[in-house]
């Protein structure tokens, strides 16, 4: 986002204010929007199916909100598991955003206690994604990062409740292709994050690490262990270059 | 099912996802943090993004498939050149998307 030096007219201002940021944040967000539809949709179906309340299930999708705990979440309740099993799943499931917290914050200087506490309640895949790309070519606007975070969830949160309504009366999607809108927005993420050979051969090493452990047998383990494997092998081979 | 148990299961699974997304970035994010550090996490977007991207390319049901149908690989292909040459982030999303739709309205 470019910094206006001056202010021209306060009514040209007034209006950038008020407009850009969300267009900014609407642009940015749509694409994890379009991914979050049809699988919010899926776990509110499946929430009914398994004989979820709705306020349960809208409960999940705002006080939770991570897509893939959530649908085995759903799965475990079906299958009878004991409370204490399905939070303990969840912990593993979700235990990656730690890396993506720790990652996010060195560009939030200056952020204050509670702010940084809310920004952080909707650390997602794919918001981690979209904040990471922007923090990198430094873009951390607070009022477009709340508002894609914000944005992100209340589609979830939609989609959920919509799922939940509607069963699986919900159109088949995979003809439109959206199913790739998330995979595709990871390429040019992870593209525009790509500056050195370095990076290059991180995230192909990283790539064939965690297929490797999922190959393995390690699913639920696969992105924490070959993120910290990999960023391990990238700062040892940048120390190692530099000396 | 008890909501009552639902609901407390929910609180639980809150708050062991929440710690995590929360603890580092109040811990860190005030702090100068020592140089060896910095750099460690300045490669952990690239190693995530990619460790929850390719998997997600290649295998379909835990196994490998390179087969002409997986759509989703073969797409990824000239996504990656057109993010890579335009930087265009809509531009890679709607060229990915057409060509997944496309490869299966005309090989099913």
């Amino acid at each position: 986002m470019k910094e206006r030096p001056e202010l021209t007219t306060e009514v040209l201002n007034k209006d950038e204010i008020v407009s850009t940021p969300f267009v900014s944040a609407l642009k940015q967000v749509s694409p994890i929007i379009m991914g979050y539809v049809p699988v919010g949709a899926a776990f509110g179906v499946l929430a009914h199916k398994t004989g979820l309340s709705m306020l349960s299930t809208l409960l999940m999708s705002t006080i939770v909100f991570a897509g893939s705990a959530q649908l085995i979440a759903v799965a475990l309740f079906a299958a009878g598991v004991p409370p204490v099993s399905i939070i303990a799943t969840t912990f593993v499931v979700n235990l990656r955003h730690l890396l993506m917290s720790a990652s996010l914050a060195p560009n939030l200087k200056g952020w204050k206690k509670w702010e940084l506490a809310l920004f952080s309640f909707e650390i997602t895949d794919e918001s981690f994604a979209v904040h990471s790309a922007r923090f990198a070519r430094g873009d951390n606007s607070k009022s477009v990062t709340f508002l894609i975070n914000v944005l992100a969830q209340i589609s979830w949160i939609i989609a959920s409740w919509v799922g939940f309504l509607t069963g699986s009366a919900i159109p088949d999607i995979k003809p439109l292709g959206i199913d790739y809108a998330l995979p595709a927005m990871f390429i040019a993420l992870l593209v525009m994050q790509t500056k050195h050979k370095l990076h290059v051969f991180v995230a192909g090493f990283t790539g064939l690490t965690a297929i490797a452990l999922i190959q393995a047998g390690a699913d639920q383990w696969a992105v924490i262990i070959a993120t910290v494997i990999g960023a391990t092998v990238g700062a040892g081979v940048e120390s190692w270059m530099k000396k | 099912m008890d909501e009552k148990i639902v609901i407390l299961t929910m609180v639980g699974m809150m708050l062991v996802t929440y710690i995590p997304r929360v603890a580092p970035m109040l811990a860190l994010a005030s702090k100068t943090l020592p140089e060896p550090m910095v750099r460690w996490l300045s490669y952990v977007p690239t190693a995530v993004l990619s460790a929850m991207l390719f998997p997600s390319l290649v295998l379909k049901e835990n196994s490998l498939d390179f087969s002409a149908e997986n759509y989703f690989l073969w797409a990824a292909i000239p996504a990656f050149l057109l993010a890579w040459k335009t930087k265009s982030f809509f531009g890679t999303v709607a060229l990915g998307m057409v060509l997944v739709a496309a490869g299966r309205y005309f090989f099913g």
